[in-house]
Parts: structure tokens; C-alpha cells; sequence
């Protein structure tokens, strides 16, 4: 899932402005999952906004609506007249909720309530591990299915630098080696031969490096036109 | 320094590597570039350095911190008369930046290159920059080693030119987590084309020994030539804090007891109880056990089979290496290359 974290209220105000009608807009999965931008939040968010305009004097119409997915533009279209009835739309959904309101209601300001992290997981109550970059062409069939591109701080392929400690990176005691995690993954299975072979540099193209990305199934679009 | 000449099976014809053929016990320094322009600095500690050492390794913005470029204190050391082993990392450069600097280092006359992966930028004065990390060492290893021995770029397009023929090094950190593999993360380098490896600082000799047992198993020893990483201590404190807060030093108590003894007539007094003589004696009897401490490193480290040279990291304390090397009976160094260029 997308795991993302609330902006401060002190500069969700500034995004927001001299605005008089705010509306903000709460996503259903995966920041509601991540307790960022669900319903909850969307309501907890508009309150602590009414009650700062109120202290402020100011006259700040604050409402809040969440939908299942930010991301798709079907489920912006059923709040497509609260949406145009606002001055600014706070969205608490990830990046991506924030720019699908952006593309699909080209008069609307859109500003972003939550901050984007990454791409992970719960490890603990209240705890969120980052899991996955993305990168396109995935390799966790050669390192036991522990991610080094996103977990190792420096994306090595051939195995822990020199700052590998006590099963801690180098950067920080608090972040796991995820090469420690990969030797002892493939020792216990018995694998530890796969990390003597030399892996060749990453293919970034796949990744961010080769530019925005797309992917075009050709038989989903046909079927579509077919309908 | 001689041009290369691959019919004498002389890889890159460095200073270093006709040093290492010819058998002899090598000794490598290391030069840590300012954080400034000033060319200065690097001449001034090139003369501390030429004649004691084979070859020096010029740091590349060392523990994250900007300083001069490697290439650029390299070119200077060049007209000293010393030879610099060039050290590339991949956290500020990618593939196309790694290869076109080094293209412009070899025709600048460096031949030596260290590989290694590079510290974290979050160590530095610019942590909030972006990383790059295109490639790792291993990687980067076997692209120069391609460079020279196929006559190709990393994307596979041959070289209409002279191709760079570095001798190539990688660094090993025998003692790093997870400790078992580091003997095998060592062939992967030696696969990879490793033609030398610096380690770590190595004040544990039992463990080191340890660690070459494994690694002679694997035959690297003869195929590469591995130089012990040393580094005379300047206090106790500077011994407690490798023990204790860099990852794969390990510090044996002894070494600490010794550095912190040869301090007692000065012990027990608080800071301002000591004059500014008092500290300074305080510090010449560190540093003279320290200089000891890694005089008996070497001569030790030597006795293992294997082992072909050391690494003196005295970095900031260039004016150590002298002491070091004379009294561990490295002094004078062949000069095998002048020998050469005479012939
Ligand atoms: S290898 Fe790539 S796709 Fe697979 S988990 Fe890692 S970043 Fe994600
Ligand atoms: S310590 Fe481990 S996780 Fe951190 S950079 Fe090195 S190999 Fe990667």
C-alpha cells in the first residue's frame, strides 16, 4: 500500500489560505488503512481547521467528504458538485488523489493535505516499513524476496557494504541492513549460493530514470472499445 | 611512471603493481584532499609521503564531506613524482560521469583506481543531497576491468581510442556484518577483477588471521594481492571510539590498555589542571605508542601468508608514515619503476 503522513495543521492553513469554502476530501484505501486520510481523519482535520478559522475570526466554511478511491475518476464524479461548489479542495488522499482532482476538475485548486512516503507496509501497530521503489523489473526471485533496491539505503545488488553492524544499516541503529536480512533469508533456506554470482548494474530505465511511466494493455483497450 | 605494455602481462604498469609482481611487500598511504582549492596542502603533504609509500590513495569526498576531487589532488600529486591510486565511489557519480572522469585520469597519468561503494551522503555536510548509487563496487570493479581487458565502454560499445588500463582495486572489510560472508563478498571482487584490496583497520591480528585462513582456502590470495589496512592511533580515545562506534573495526582491549597506560603520569587530573605542556606531552606519548602499536601491527600482519603489503591510513597525520614505514623495516621503498625507465 501507499503509505503517507498528515501535513501540520499550521501548513495545511497556510496551503488553504484566505479560502472561505474548503472542502476536504478523504481518500478509502490505502492512506485510510495507513490512519492518514480516511473518513476519520478527513472529519478530524476539517474540525481542528473550523475551530483555528473560528479563534482567527475569520469565516471559514469547512466540509469534508471522503470517497473509495482518490485515484480513480469515477469515484471523483460523485462529488463532482461539492467539489466545484469549493474554493479550495484539501485532499487527504496520496500524491496520486491529489493530482487525478487536479486533472479531472481543471478549475479547481487542489492542495495536498498529506505527505506522499512510500510504498510498504504495517510492521508493528502504529509502524510502517517501507517495502518496494518501484523500479519496474523486479528482483526479489534473486535476494529471497527482500527487496534491496528499497530497503538497502545505498540499492546495492551484490551483497552488504562495509557499515553493515549488529544487523543495522550503517545509516541509522533503528534501520534494519537489508542485506544482513537477505544473507540470513538465503543461509536459512539453504540459497546462500545465489549471492555468489556477480549481479550486473540495475537496468534503471524501468524505473523513475527512464521518465514518467505508462503501461498499455492493448487487449484491456480493445475489450473497451468493443463495449 | 611507464605507459602500459600488456605483452609483459603488466595490467596498467604502475608503480604499485610492478611493486607487487616483483614480490615485494608493498606499502600503500592515503591523502585526504581539502575542503578547498588550495593545491598547497596536497603538495605539502605529498613530500611527507613520497619516497615512503608506493603509491598514495587520494580519498573521493571522504565520509561525505566535500573536498577537492580525487582526480584533481591526483593530478597534482602526479607532479610531485608520487603515485596516486585513484578513489572512485558510486554515491556522487553515475555510470556515464564514473567513466568519463576516469577517461580523464588516465590521460592525466593515473593508473591506479580504488572502487568502492562510498558512504552514505547522510554522514556529510550536504545530507540532504540526492544519492546516485547507479552501480555498486563490485560493479563498478568489473566495468573498468572491461574497460581495459575487452576495449569496452559499460554499455558495450568498443572503444575507438586508447582504452584506460588501470590497476584495480576494491576494499574488503573483513570484519564487517555479516561476518561470515565477508570472504565470499571478497571473491565476488576478485571475480569482479579486483587487482589489489585494501581492508579495513586491523588491529586484531588473531581475528585477521582468521579471516585470511578462510580467504587462502579460496586461493584469492593468488589472485589478487591484498594489503592489510593500518592506522597509527593518536589516543585512547580514538581507539575506545573505533571500537566502539565504527562499524567493522574491531579494537582488541589490550591495544586500548596500552595506548591508555603510556597516559598515566597524566591521569586522574582534570581538564583545566593541565597545563598546555602538559597536553602536549600527553599527546607525544600517545602518538609514540601509537606509531609503536602499528610498527608491530605491520610486522605481524607481514608473518601472514598472503599478505602482500599494508595500507597506512594516517590521514590528517601524514607526518607519521615516515616513522611507520622506517620502523617497521620498509624503508627504502624499491623503485622499481625509475629502475625501469633507466634500463
Ligand atoms: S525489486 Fe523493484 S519491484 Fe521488486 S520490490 Fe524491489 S523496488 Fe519493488
Ligand atoms: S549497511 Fe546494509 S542496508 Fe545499509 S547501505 Fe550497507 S548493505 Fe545497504
Amino acid at each position: 500500500m501507499i503509505v503517507a503522513e498528515q501535513k501540520s495543521l499550521e501548513e495545511l492553513r497556510s496551503l488553504i489560505g484566505d479560502a472561505e469554502n474548503v472542502l476536504v476530501v478523504g481518500c478509502g484505501t490505502c492512506v485510510t488503512v495507513c490512519f492518514a486520510g480516511g473518513s476519520r481523519e478527513a472529519a478530524i482535520v476539517s474540525s481542528s481547521l473550523r475551530m483555528a478559522s473560528k479563534l482567527n475570526g475569520d469565516k471559514m466554511q469547512v466540509r469534508d467528504v471522503t470517497v473509495q478511491r482518490q485515484c480513480e475518476w469515477e469515484y471523483l464524479d460523485e462529488i463532482e458538485e461539492q467539489i466545484s461548489e469549493a474554493d479550495v479542495v484539501l485532499s487527504l488522499g496520496c500524491g496520486i488523489g491529489v493530482q487525478a482532482i487536479a486533472e479531472h476538475f481543471p478549475n479547481t485548486w487542489v492542495v495536498p493535505g498529506l505527505n506522499t512516503n512510500f510504498l510498504g507496509m504495517p510492521t508493528e501497530q502504529g509502524v510502517w516499513d517501507e517495502r518496494c521503489a518501484a523500479c519496474g523489473d523486479c528482483i526479489l526471485g534473486l535476494t529471497g524476496g527482500i527487496c534491496p533496491i528499497a530497503r538497502c539505503s545505498k540499492s546495492l545488488l551484490n551483497g552488504p557494504c562495509g557499515g553493515s553492524e549488529d544487523g543495522h544499516c550503517e545509516i541509522d541503529p533503528e534501520v534494519d541492513c537489508a542485506w544482513q536480512l537477505i544473507y540470513d533469508r538465503l543461509n536459512r533456506m539453504g540459497k546462500l549460493q545465489v549471492l555468489l554470482d556477480l549481479q550486473p548494474p540495475k537496468n534503471w530505465r524501468t524505473s523513475r530514470d527512464g521518465g514518467p511511466r505508462r503501461i498499455v494493455r492493448e487487449d484491456l483497450r480493445l475489450l473497451e472499445e468493443e463495449e | 611512471m611507464t605507459t602500459s605494455s600488456s605483452n609483459d602481462g603488466n595490467l596498467s604498469g604502475s608503480n604499485l603493481e610492478q611493486v607487487l609482481r616483483a614480490g615485494h611487500f608493498a606499502a600503500t598511504g592515503e591523502l585526504g584532499p581539502p575542503q578547498s582549492a588550495d593545491g598547497e596542502e596536497i603538495r605539502h603533504k605529498a613530500a611527507l609521503l613520497k619516497g615512503f609509500v608506493d603509491a598514495v590513495n587520494i580519498t573521493d569526498n571522504q565520509t561525505a564531506i566535500v573536498r577537492m576531487s580525487s582526480i584533481g589532488a591526483g593530478t597534482i600529486v602526479v607532479q610531485e613524482g608520487l603515485e596516486p591510486v585513484i578513489q572512485m565511489t558510486c554515491r556522487d557519480r553515475n555510470r556515464l560521469a564514473i567513466q568519463s572522469d576516469l577517461l580523464g585520469a588516465y590521460a592525466l597519468g593515473m593508473r591506479n583506481l580504488l572502487c568502492l561503494t562510498g558512504d552514505h551522503q547522510i554522514f556529510g555536510n550536504h545530507p540532504d543531497s540526492k544519492n546516485v548509487f547507479d552501480m555498486d563496487s563490485i560493479q563498478l570493479v568489473k566495468m573498468v576491468a572491461d574497460m581495459r581487458d575487452e576495449g569496452i565502454f559499460e554499455c558495450g560499445d568498443a572503444f575507438k581510442g586508447l582504452e584506460p588500463r588501470f590497476f584495480i582495486g576494491a576494499a574488503a572489510a573483513p570484519f564487517a556484518d555479516p561476518i561470515d560472508f565477508r570472504p565470499y563478498r571478497l571473491a565476488k571482487k576478485v571475480k569482479a577483477g579486483a587487482n589489489f584490496i585494501q581492508t579495513q583497520l586491523v588491529y586484531d591480528v588473531p581475528a585477521f588471521t582468521a579471516y585470511m585462513e578462510k580467504v587462502r582456502g579460496m586461493g584469492l590470495h593468488e589472485q589478487t594481492y591484498i594489503l592489510a589496512g593500518v592506522g597509527p592511533l593518536k589516543s585512547p580515545g580514538m581507539a575506545r571510539y573505533m571500537k566502539n562506534n565504527v562499524p567493522g573495526i574491531l579494537v582488541p582491549d589490550e591495544i586500548i590498555a596500552r595506548m591508555t597506560a603510556v597516559g598515566a603520569p597524566w591521569a586522574g587530573k582534570k581538564k583545566d589542571e593541565l597545563t598546555r605542556e602538559d597536553k602536549r606531552a600527553r599527546s607525544t606519548a600517545w602518538k609514540e605508542e601509537g606509531i609503536k602499536i602499528c610498527i608491530e601491527l605491520i610486522q605481524q600482519l607481514r608473518e601472514i601468508k598472503g599478505v602482500a603489503g599494508v595500507h597506512i591510513m594516517a590521514i590528517e597525520w601524514e607526518q607519521a608514515v615516515k616513522p611507520i614505514v622506517e620502523g617497521a623495516g620498509l624503508y627504502p621503498r624499491p623503485a622499481l619503476a625509475e629502475e625501469e625507465l633507466a634500463a
